[in-house]
């Protein structure tokens, strides 16, 4: 496939990725933080996002197995799993934190399990996404092509 | 935390470089990968640690690790703080008291970020003496107006310094030419501390700032939708 259809899938791609509300604005900001001195900066904040979300998927999938579940301790896990993905402009995932803490305000066990699987499965899809377009990013880079900029007025 | 090395003969007391240094405090390691990005990209030095605590320990002013140096401080001069609200063990605003309570680090701008755009957490952290208070997730136009009014507050802070100095020196002068005519004024008038607030603001809480506040705080809560 030639380079410039390679940056036009990456640039609808990436539409299609705020279209369906995958991401939102916070994500632009974080592609400005790119440039040549930090030409990986998206994919190392993204990286370490799924290092964390992970982390804190498992403490939470344990924290609701227990006989008395600590609602504050469930709390504090899913506002750090929501600021985080706040960060990285993951807006599903971040959406599916603002769910899962209001079953936590009023201890609604069987809320907070669906939630826990709603933002599994949210941070499932977004990792899948934010793959591909890395993908494309990198066979971009390696024809020797730069990744087109995305401007927010689409 | 990065380890900081002593400069022989390097006169700390005052910010001789143009670059302002920050210390910016956040637990969540993305968040603090994000901070120190939009800092550096900003033309700041940046020291980014992971608790309230540690920011303490690197002011100096841990109450259980003693400083030894006289200057108190381990590093560069810190010229503005900005902490995540929401931490585990001390909270953003615990720190901002500390560092308020603080006769050697009261006068450095503190910044509070959080996720949560609550009224009265904001005030709590305005009349605590934070000289501002952004919503998460942070933007690099947050950044930027911060910065650029830190840094005229410190140029302006050094002029003052500059001007006072320069009567320093003038006093002395006329002193040791003889006291005749000298409607004495002493330089005692003028403070010895080079560590004097130069901003107004910052007495102030609910002062206004630059222009730029216009998107602070307060005109966000209005535009943003409620979590």
């Amino acid at each position: 496939m030639e380079l410039v259809q390679i940056q036009r899938r990456l640039v609808d791609y990436t539409k299609s990725l705020f279209m369906e509300g995958f991401l939102d604005a916070q994500f632009l900001q974080l592609q400005q933080l790119q440039d040549d001195s930090n030409p990986d900066f998206v994919f190392e904040v993204v990286s370490l996002f799924f290092e964390d979300s992970e982390k804190l998927l498992n403490e939470l999938t344990i924290a609701l197995d227990q006989p008395n579940v600590d609602f504050k301790k469930i709390d504090s896990h899913v506002h750090q799993l929501k600021g985080s993905s706040s960060s990285i402009g993951a807006q599903r995932v971040k959406n599916a934190c603002i769910a899962f803490r209001n079953y936590c305000d009023v201890q609604n066990i069987e809320g907070c399990l669906t939630c826990l699987q709603q933002v599994k499965q949210e941070c499932y899809l977004v990792k899948n996404k934010f793959e591909t377009l890395f993908r494309l990013e990198q066979q971009i880079m390696a024809s020797g092509g730069s990744v087109p900029t995305i401007e927010l007025g689409f | 935390m990065r380890t900081t090395e002593k400069i022989d003969g390097y006169d700390l007391s005052t910010s001789d470089t143009e670059e302002v240094h920050v210390l910016a405090v956040d637990d969540s390691l993305v968040d603090r990968k994000v901070i120190e990005r939009l800092l550096r990209i900003s033309s700041c030095k940046v020291t980014a640690v992971d608790s309230g605590r540690r920011a303490l320990q690197y002011l100096g002013l841990d109450e259980e690790i003693q400083k030894k140096e006289t200057n108190g401080f381990d590093g560069l001069k810190v010229d503005l703080i900005i902490t995540d609200y929401c931490m585990p063990g001390m909270t953003g605003y615990e720190l901002l008291k500390k560092v308020k309570e603080s006769s050697a680090f009261r006068e450095i701008p503190v910044v509070i970020m959080s996720s949560e755009n609550v009224i009265a957490r904001i005030d709590r952290c305005l009349e605590e003496g934070a000289e501002d208070f952004i919503v998460k997730p942070v933007k690099l136009s947050d950044v930027k107006r911060i910065i650029d009014y830190t840094t005229t507050e410190l140029r302006e802070g050094e002029q003052r310094e500059g001007a006072r100095a320069r009567r320093r020196g003038i006093n002395k002068r006329k002193q040791r030419e003889g006291d005749d005519d000298l409607s004495s004024s002493p330089p005692s008038t003028l403070s010895s501390s080079t560590s004097s607030s130069p901003s107004s603001s910052i007495q102030s809480a609910t002062a206004p700032l630059s222009p730029s506040t216009l998107d602070s705080p307060t005109r966000r809560l209005k535009m943003t939708s409620s979590e």
